[in-house]
């Protein structure tokens, strides 16, 4: 793999990470359980895109300026004079070309898991993103800055959410537990890093992922107990997403996310 | 902030940058909002080693308030617009991430005029941007009343970077426009 290609991948993974997770979020515009939080976790969806476009801006960059291969089914710079686009990456790319965490395509299932989702993924990408702004890739850190300041606020939005739901009442107690038993086992991956993730760690660029988890497992310790909630112990922990091993959900978000550019391509409205 | 080389016209366009308003906030302009980073003017003999604008060309850089701001492709729109009116024919606006925005950047007159509108301005950096949860509530001010005895309703308001808050006293909500 050479260093560029390994840059795209990564540039990718961070995109399609806040793409899928924002993607899911706007799922509950209009169904929050109630308006400030429908618009709470509107607004989040709005900053997880808008770091996505940033993101998908860069990585085609990347590509048109390197003549790289541009991903499956988008007909790149060396076949095509026309140059890879923000869109296309996020538009027609396929499953198997995504590289986002399996944690943030789960579905919504009911208000717990989305906050829990939100907290889990918030909590690793905060650490992420404040170690990225250090990093040798001048763009990378620029977004990362940038997308950190963000972060801090769903970071915080999440935590009072997941402590108000697990210290409240009997049902949210149990709906939080239930949904910690269908996420769990998707958190590993967090900190699992792919070669991508070796070569642009290795490059200086993104931080060592190992290096973070500790940072990671204070955090949710921290808000757990607050939240009354018990660290699972360990457990087997699946991966794959980042390399394109996807579960079902993924498919139907693509399904409902793509099919505009795919039935109508280049349509703009 | 603003790269001098041709002092006239640059203060005659910042002028004009000071007609484009917030779409989503319309009593601030670009200027007061500090999203405005550097106007740049092409020189026809220009000796500079940065690269600068074409000849007749004007640049004009900004910055995001939040990554997924609806606002900022408006804003681009307008800043043309703006400047094709008043004769500069080629206008390219430049969109910059680092360093990134915050409220600091925003102009007194910009939060006087926050406040006059009904949106209470940021508060000092330093007072916020705490990670921790429930963390002790910034005293905002009412926009209305004056009075300092008001509570947060909700994190997120009507934009990304408005907080909604409510007044104690006058008993009126308020948006908060977020130390960022």
């Amino acid at each position: 793999m050479t260093h560029s290609t390994a840059l795209i991948q990564y540039t990718l993974h961070l995109a399609d990470d806040s793409l899928i997770l924002g993607h899911r979020n706007s799922e509950w515009t209009g169904h929050g359980p109630i308006l400030e939080q429908d618009i709470a976790l509107s607004n989040i969806a709005l900053d997880l895109i808008g770091q996505a476009r940033n993101f998908y801006q860069y990585a085609a960059e990347l590509i048109n300026a390197g003549r790289q291969p541009a991903p499956r089914n988008i007909p790149g710079p060396a076949v095509n004079p026309s140059p890879v686009t923000e869109d296309q990456l996020a538009y027609l790319r396929d499953g198997w070309d995504f590289k986002n965490c399996l944690l943030v395509e789960q579905t919504n299932g009911d208000w717990a898991k989305t906050i829990l989702r939100q907290f889990f993924f918030s909590a690793y990408q905060t650490t992420l993103y404040e170690r990225l702004t250090q990093g040798r890739d001048k763009t990378l850190a620029a977004i990362a800055a940038k997308s950190h300041k963000e972060g801090i606020y769903h970071l915080r939005w999440s935590s009072e959410w997941v402590i108000r739901l697990g210290d409240g009442t009997e049902e949210s107690h149990t709906r939080m537990n239930n949904a910690l038993d269908e996420l769990w086992k998707f958190t590993g991956e967090l900190h699992t890093a792919t070669p991508y993730e070796v070569e642009t760690a290795t490059a200086g660029i993104g931080p060592g992922l190992s290096q973070l988890r500790p940072q990671w497992e204070e955090k949710v310790k921290e808000v757990f107990d607050e939240a009354g909630l018990s660290y699972p112990p360990a457990i087997w922990m699946q991966t794959g997403g980042k390399e394109g091993r996807h579960t079902e959900q993924l498919g139907y978000i693509l399904a409902e996310m793509q099919f505009l550019q795919r039935a109508y391509p280049g349509c703009e409205w | 902030m603003v790269r001098t080389n041709d002092d006239t016209t640059v203060a005659a366009i910042r002028q004009w940058l000071g007609e484009v308003n917030d779409p989503e906030v319309p009593v601030l302009s670009i200027l007061d909002l500090g999203i405005v980073r550097d106007i740049r003017v092409g020189q026809p003999d220009s000796s500079q080693s940065t690269p600068v604008p074409h000849p007749g060309q004007v640049e004009i850089v900004i910055t995001p308030t939040y990554s997924g701001c609806p606002a900022m492709d408006m804003i681009r729109m307008q800043i043309v617009a703006a400047l094709n009116q008043h004769g500069y024919e080629r206008v390219k606006v430049t969109t910059v991430l680092s360093p990134a925005w915050t409220t600091e950047w925003m102009s007194q007159e910009g939060k006087d005029k926050l406040r006059a509108y009904g949106i209470a301005p940021p508060n000092p950096l330093q007072q916020v941007c705490q990670i921790r949860p429930f963390h002790r509530e910034e005293a905002v001010q009412c926009p209305r009343c004056g009075s300092y005895h008001t509570s947060l309703i909700s994190e997120f308001g009507s934009t990304a970077c408005k907080a909604l808050y409510k007044c104690a006293d006058c008993k009126e909500p308020f948006d908060y426009f977020k130390c960022h």
